[in-house]
């Protein structure tokens, strides 16, 4: 077996493995690490001894000893853990999958967003704590810890491990989804540092989402985010240069955007709106789908682009939405109608100062042949974001559209 | 997100002080590292030497020129600083409060996203 293969397989058993250990043993914490100790040493020994008959059962073998260890060095728990966790009986492993219990535990609402991506990337996702680390640019010490602190927080917010019900468990999903958009977006957006391990983020991400996606095909939202998913990962090859300089869509080639990811994901976004309930992934994703579609920038279906963010303004209402209607009716209705909706957003107190507000502003006005207040707006729009690639598009933008008398 | 939150101190403000109150200020500081590193937001924290000590170095027609520092000829200083990795910009706020220096009129204590970052933590 080759070594990606091989990292491949343990990636996909780690959430396995750790449901049974759970099922067992109760205690997520010390599972969790015990599982992660059974994997590290499956990546030691497999690649020397050969891939065992039952990998599963091998590391739930292993794991299940690792807990039992951790549990005896434990003297001042001994006596009470020792008698539950000696009955492990190596081999016995039930089939059934509790990745989606795993990740509902994970993205647990007592935890922040950063320890649930952090939890998930762990527990679910397979990844060593470095990996982690490594991919938010932290030192694996701090990561360490807030691993460890999430554990404790699910710990004493008494979860059980068994999936929400009802309402609740529509609501946790959201989480769930929330949580594995974030994931995919560092990775989408990396921007400074070691630019391939972010990008190994947005293809972990979805990863995720095709596993939820495989236990909950009905849902139109699971739907929707991977839809979402992979017509944004689609573009990645044209959404910068060489350099590492943002393309803006209307610029991209599209000769290098993923055509198999496209159909994929187009595929999905058509079975997912013909669900009973649209959700605002199933919408985003629906719009990624028609810029997909066209084979150039002026091809672009506006009408359709501007009707599905007016549905997704009514069905959730957010600034950045109207923010976003506003390009599109830029293009149906002509800049000014545009600015006159942005001007609608100026008192908004959740994008006072915002990037995107005055990014997209200087856009319009750029468009409407008022180069003295694009250049204004891009300027200001440089200074506001946080981004160093963002900021090095929109100072270009600026110095293009820079009128005689600053020059 | 990180931040980095920046300690900016005053040598005369710092000499006014009591020695319960300087005692109280280390001690703050050891309580503020320990909660975040049990929380996993720090990432590093380091303390400098006093501004008298700092050399200002450039280079003019190829030639370096060293004179003794500090650059600004200010009352407040660099004293130090936190670099942390928090949920959002209303966290770092949350723990700049949490630092004992806040509390002291004449101390200064800054927080700014930031913006890039290379060295041995994107290793």
């Amino acid at each position: 077996m080759t070594a990606p293969a091989l990292e491949d397989l343990l990636r996909e058993l780690t959430p396995q493995v750790l449901g049974v250990l759970v099922r067992r043993h109760g205690q997520f914490e010390g599972c969790e690490d015990a599982v992660q100790e059974a994997v590290l040493a499956a990546a030691v020994q497999w690649p020397a001894e050969g891939v065992p008959e039952n990998p599963r059962g091998w590391l739930v073998t292993v794991a299940s000893r690792r807990l039992i260890d951790q549990v005896r060095s434990d003297h001042a728990r001994r006596d009470r853990e020792s008698a539950t966790a000696a009955g492990v009986v190596p081999g016995d492993v039930p089939d059934t999958d509790d990745t989606l219990v795993l990740l509902f535990l994970c993205c647990h609402p007592a935890l922040t967003a950063a320890s649930q991506t952090a939890l998930t990337l762990r527990a679910v996702g397979g990844l060593t704590t470095a990996e982690v680390a490594r991919a938010f640019l932290v030192p694996e010490a701090t990561m360490a810890a807030r691993i460890s602190r999430a554990k404790q927080r699910v710990k004493a917010a008494g979860s059980s491990f068994t999936l929400p019900a009802g309402a609740e468990r529509q609501d946790r999903l959201r989480v769930v989804l929330h949580v594995l958009y974030l994931i995919f977006n560092e990775g989408y957006t990396a921007s400074s540092g070691s630019e391939l391990h972010r990008a190994d983020l947005a293809r972990e991400a979805i990863r995720l989402a095709r596993m939820v996606h495989a236990q909950l095909p009905g849902d139109g939202e699971v739907t929707g985010l991977l839809a979402l998913m992979l017509l944004t990962h689609a573009r990645r090859q044209a959404r910068t240069t060489a350099a590492g300089d943002l393309v803006p869509l209307d610029e991209q080639d599209r000769a290098k955007w993923d055509r198999e990811l496209i159909g994929e994901g187009t595929e999905l976004v058509k079975a997912s709106l013909a669900g009973p309930a649209l959700g605002p992934y199933q919408l985003q994703a629906a719009i990624a789908a028609t810029h997909a579609d066209a084979a150039t920038a002026g091809e672009t279906n506006w009408p359709q682009v501007h009707a599905l963010y007016l549905i997704m303004e009514r069905i959730a209402p957010n600034p950045m939405v109207t923010l976003n209607r506003a390009v599109a009716l830029a293009e149906i209705a002509g800049p000014p109608a545009g600015l006159a909706l942005l001007s609608a957003l100026d008192g908004d107190e959740r994008l006072a100062g915002h990037h995107r507000l005055l990014s997209v502003r200087a856009h319009l006005l750029e468009k409407a042949g008022d180069p003295a207040g694009a250049y204004e707006h891009y300027r200001r729009a440089a200074k506001s974001t946080a981004s160093i690639a963002e900021q090095r598009y929109l100072e270009s933008r600026a110095s293009r559209v820079r009128p005689r008398s600053v020059r | 997100m990180q931040f980095l939150i920046s300690l900016h101190i005053n040598p005369a403000v710092l000499d006014a002080l009591t020695d319960e109150e300087k005692a109280a200020l280390g001690g703050g500081h050891g309580e503020f590292i320990e909660a975040l590193r049990k929380s996993g937001e720090l990432i590093t924290t380091q303390a400098l030497v006093d501004p008298s000590q700092a050399a200002v170095v450039s280079v003019r027609n190829g030639q370096p020129a060293v004179t003794d520092g500090p650059f600004l000829e200010a009352k407040e200083y660099l004293g130090g600083f936190y670099l942390i990795d928090c949920e959002d910009k209303e966290r770092a706020i949350e723990l700049a409060a949490q630092i004992p220096d806040a509390a002291i009129e004449g101390l200064g204590v800054e927080v700014r996203q930031v913006m890039f970052a290379a060295g041995q933590l994107e290793a």
